[in-house]
């Protein structure tokens, strides 16, 4: 018995750490990481995959809108595996090393928390991989280093909260004072540091009545919601998302937080279809960038958001958009490099030379990876109010701001940018 | 401004929900000497249920006024399922072991639980408003509060009074703590421990089945739900004193009104004023409040 | 008295690290040297565990040992990875100093709770700094070894190997200190406190210094993991990460200070398979191997090779 559990146990870590023997290099092998577990799973991961799923078997069966028509990439099929982004730093690392290592993917598209992608970029680089980031939000990635295989289609958190800021300039006549409502943790700290620094820059002599930070998942805001309407601020600012982010609607609503004060919800998309019901008139909803409601009527959005609903009942959301984009995006700059090596399968180093500095079009519009060295893409964005209309959520009084207002130029610092006035 | 009426009604609410949350942990641990891990997924078992039953009720039409009867049946319903099975199934075989393994053994469960939970469910959220808005609201201090917390406060009580009148005043209670202080000896005198086992752990998960399930029309219902409510619901039972029913109480009053406190005149230390409370606690009072001396035996 | 065959095996282990190293692919030399950092925080768990002790706290020290270096990085451009070990594993020496003087009253599941108190207060104290990058934490240098830095090919060989002799050097001190009377004085406490104090030892000066040791293992732990990653973030102090290490301590068992090591890797093996196999499903898959482990193997892996239970 003991000799058979020696065996059992050898055995089974040697099949563990056994490496997976690579396939035929015919098709491009793509890493797709995610959250498909988890808090973060429902709102961003899962629309994310779904998004993937659907746009790689487009552009394999070559049904994607021109210049996207060729099979695949350049006529190679493109393989998917994706595996889990949950778990702490160290196992989202190891799993991205064994993604490059052991599976032998071409590329990977990945990473929606922040502290993923900050942990994942300097390993990208030494592993040399091309890897896109497709979501996560922060601006230090490109203002604190520079790399060559790190790439980020999707414009960072910052545009968020300088296009919100602007939004409520305009908005509104006479706004005396704001108060916010962020998670504790960087994404909320940054949204609020930017929207607080960008609304003191736009309007100086802005009144902050309070900066309610609860726990991350805390579920609970009646404590946070009374102190909100006690302090009676103009407008409360919110980068709250998901189960936070619905409970807070459907805790606030009935309590007429968002009747006293225009509500500003940077990423409030994500709730517009369940919610519906729930959100008064008036609130202001984000969607990350020209994503969701705000996406233009181009060929591309037609295509991604008729096939997307059509296959899962369900509308695409930003991070589905944001998905698109980066898969679209690199499509793009393999086949410019395939074209200019020849027609030969270009390498990491040939994809990545083409997709600096590239400007491509997709379902949210057009991007262009402008700043960070030509690794970051920059977008317009666009904020809008709710406004039911025959049962209906639509979004009224929308404001696009086109990129340069909301991003900071090349080589600068995003809180500098914001704290010198927004200049070009 | 008048924040003082305010800070006492969220304080109050809070309390509530963190001694809905928290009682059914304290009750195993009393009993079983098990610190229950799996008591987070029970919340989370609880609010799935009820969520969904509830939102399956809604949209057939029946009248939502028997919808909080439908949130009740849902977490009785995850509990008779689930609860028993783990109970003899799994843990019986465990009471031998380390306390430090069987809470392992409950962290393993959990761990499966939140995987069970996403196959049945998925990923999406759930939510169901109307119990929440069907009645109305109240106000204090100028605020509006909508009356359905108050349907936790009243639950909260009614709970604390039926745990504290079954103890003391029932046989089964008085048996009960007879096997709370010494099992063996009331084997020996021929109760069947085993069976006061198999109820009470029932009993606490359908609790936490409960607080899961009667929040659950105030959020919207996610995974990793019950994460978060096992390290409060630690804090809230350790600091009250493990396996006492009046220190769960008072533990719970403590951390909501400290919160309430906190959230309105000092947000920035809302992040840790738990955690410090706790130790505070522990350093000067290790067995919490009113833990119970325990004798070690030699 | 049975032949002391730890230090044999210690050494052998050792050479088969560093011929078997030029074997293997790259990412398994990476799950390697991480699995010596989990081992050494989890060598210092075991240590309490002899005692009696469970810390579900471990997390405060490994994280303490994390920043340590992440701040030699950040302040001073160090990336060495002996100067980060010896400086994580200072740090976190001074606070269990200091927090043993506490901590040594308590027992059972409460010494477990307060620990865990501390780890998450220390949590919220990171999560609310935005000048160490909150939650999204920060990024290290690049490692050196004794100030070179070795080339692409070499790195994760040379780390491992480092991490190893580090690793194991530790498990030899520690098994040296097990040896001592007070190291014995452990499983004696565990039995029977009052006893042990009769006899004219001090329990608690016993516990404070087995604390101390602990908490060293721990920093070093997680300078290593630290450099290894190149990323520090919070979560190293949350109750999650504390839980993990619990985890590996229950599978390795207190058999050996080498059993640690092997629990680390066993635990990687597992963790890496549930993301392969079940990537939906992979929290359900090491729950099951967490059951499997405790009823099948109750006294840890280490059991499967040793005929006594304790060394």
């Amino acid at each position: 018995m003991q000799a058979l559990r020696k065996l059992a146990t050898l055995a089974f870590v040697a099949a563990a750490l056994a490496p997976v023997w690579a396939f035929a290099q015919q098709p491009v092998k793509i890493g797709f990481v995610m959250f498909l577990s988890g808090p973060a799973a429902s709102p961003f991961g899962v629309p994310a995959k779904q998004s993937a799923d659907f746009v790689v078997d487009e552009l394999n069966a070559g049904k994607g809108p021109a210049p996207y028509g060729k099979a695949g990439f350049g006529g190679s099929k493109i393989e998917m595996v994706a595996i889990d982004e949950a778990g702490p730093t160290t196992s989202v690392v190891t799993e991205y090393r064994n993604l490059v290592q052991r599976s032998n993917v071409d590329l990977v598209i990945g990473y929606i928390s922040s502290g993923s992608c900050l942990a994942i970029a300097p390993v990208a680089e030494e592993l040399k991989k091309l890897t896109n980031f497709f979501d996560c939000g922060t601006p230090r990635i490109f203002e604190d280093a520079s790399y060559k295989y790190v790439f980020r289609t999707s414009p960072t958190a910052t545009m968020d909260s300088v296009g919100a800021a602007l939004f409520v300039k305009e908005a509104r006549k006479g706004i005396k004072s704001i108060a916010g409502l962020n998670q504790n943790y960087a994404w909320g700290q940054d949204s609020w540091g930017d929207f607080e620094l960008s609304m003191k820059t736009l309007m100086p002599g802005i009144e902050v009545k309070t900066s309610q930070m609860p726990k991350l998942f805390a579920g609970q805001y009646n404590a946070e919601i009374s102190a909100l309407l006690g302090a009676g601020a103009d407008v409360i600012h919110s980068s709250f998302w998901d189960g936070d982010l619905e409970a807070l609607i459907l805790q606030a609503s009935p309590r007429g937080l968002m009747d006293k004060s225009m509500m500003v919800l940077t990423t409030g998309e994500t709730a517009m279809h369940k919610l519906a019901a729930q959100i008064p008139d008036g609130t202001v909803l984000g969607a990350r960038g020209p994503f969701g409601p705000y996406a233009p009527d181009n060929a591309y959005n037609r295509w991604f958001s008729k096939g997307y609903e059509a296959r899962f009942q369900a509308p695409p959301n930003y991070a589905s958009y944001q998905m698109a984009q980066a898969i679209l995006g690199v499509k793009a700059a393999w086949e410019k490099a395939m074209a200019g090596n020849g027609g030969k399968r270009p390498t990491n180093e040939q994809v990545g030379a083409a997709l600096e500095h590239l400007a491509f079009d997709g379902p949210g519009g057009h991007v262009r990876m402008a700043i960070g060295k030509g690794h970051q893409a920059i977008m317009e964005t666009a904020y809008g109010m709710t406004k039911r209309a025959g049962g209906k959520l639509t979004m009224v009084n929308v404001k696009r701001y086109p990129a340069e207002m909301v991003n900071p130029p090349e080589g600068a610092k995003s809180a500098d940018w914001i704290k010198g006035g927004f200049k070009k | 401004m008048d924040q003082v009426g305010p800070v006492l009604v969220d304080g109050v609410i809070y309390s509530a929900w963190l001694f809905i949350a928290a009682v059914g942990l304290t009750l195993v641990y009393g009993v079983m000497k098990i610190l229950n891990v799996t008591h987070g997924s029970f919340y989370a078992l609880g609010a799935y249920a009820g969520a969904s039953l509830t939102g399956a009720w809604l949209a057939r039409g029946y009248p939502p006024a028997l919808s909080y009867a439908v949130l009740l049946g849902g977490a009785l319903l995850v509990t008779l399922v689930f609860a028993p099975a783990i109970e003899r199934g799994l843990l019986r075989f465990m009471y031998a072991k380390d306390e430090v393994v069987i809470l392992l053994v409950t962290y393993a469960l959990f761990l499966i639980l939140e995987d069970t939970i996403k196959l049945i469910w998925g990923v999406n959220p759930y939510f169901v408003a109307e119990p929440y808005a069907l009645l109305g609201s109240f106000e204090v201090g100028g605020l509006k509060y909508p009356t359905y917390n108050l349907i936790l406060v009243g639950l909260a009580l009614a709970l604390a009074a039926g745990l504290a009148w079954v103890l003391h005043s029932t046989r089964v209670g008085k048996l009960l703590l007879a096997v709370i202080h010494d099992p063996e000896m009331s084997r020996a005198l021929g109760v069947n421990v085993d069976r006061y086992y198999l109820v009470t752990f029932t009993l606490a998960c359908f609790l936490a089945a409960l607080g899961g399930s009667f929040t659950a029309p105030t959020v919207s219902v996610v995974p990793g739900l019950g994460v978060d409510v096992i390290v409060l619901s630690f804090a809230v039972v350790v600091i009250g004193g493990l396996g006492s029913l009046p220190g769960a109480a008072l533990g719970a009053v403590i951390v909501g009104l400290v919160r309430s406190v906190s959230v309105h005149y000092m947000p920035q230390v809302e992040l840790f004023v738990i955690y410090s409370v706790m130790a505070l606690v522990l350093a000067f009072r290790p067995r919490g409040l009113f833990g119970l001396a325990e004798p070690r035996k030699i | 008295m049975k032949p002391d065959r730890t230090p044999a095996l210690l050494g052998a282990i050792l050479a088969a690290v560093v011929a078997g190293g030029l074997l293997l692919p790259q990412w398994t030399l990476f799950i390697l040297t991480l699995a010596c950092a989990q081992g050494l925080v989890v060598l210092g768990l075991v240590l309490l565990q002899r005692a009696g002790l469970v810390s579900f706290g471990q997390a405060l020290f490994y994280c303490i040992g994390a920043y340590t270096a992440g701040g030699l990085s950040r302040a001073f451009g160090t990336g060495d990875l002996f100067v980060q070990m010896a400086a994580g594993a200072a740090a976190a020496a001074l606070v269990a100093f200091v927090l043993g003087f506490l901590l040594a009253r308590y027992r059972g599941i409460f010494f477990g709770l307060l620990s865990l108190a501390l780890s998450m207060i220390f949590y919220g104290l990171i999560v609310k700094s935005e000048a160490l990058g909150s939650t999204d934490g920060m990024n290290l240098v690049k490692t050196t070894l004794f100030g070179v830095r070795p080339d692409a090919a070499w790195v994760r060989y040379a780390m491992a190997v480092a991490a190893a002799c580090v690793a194991l050097g530790a498990a030899w001190l520690t098994h040296r200190y097990l040896r001592t009377p007070l190291g014995r004085l452990s499983p004696a406490i565990k039995d029977n406190e009052i006893r042990v104090e009769y006899m004219g030892a001090s329990v608690r000066y016993a516990i404070h210094v087995n604390y101390v040791i602990a908490a060293t293992l721990a920093g070093a732990g997680g300078a290593l993991a630290a450099t290894t990653v190149g990323h520090i973030d919070p979560e190293m102090a949350y109750w999650t990460t504390s839980g993990e290490f619990v985890f590996i301590a229950i599978l390795s068992g207190t058999g050996s200070v080498i059993a640690p090591f092997l629990g680390a890797l066993v635990f990687g093996a597992i963790h890496t398979v549930a993301y392969d196999v079940s990537p939906n499903t992979w929290q359900m898959s090491m729950g099951l191997a967490l059951l499997a482990a405790i009823v099948f193997l109750p006294d840890g892996l280490w059991s499967l090779f040793a005929k006594r239970k304790t060394a």
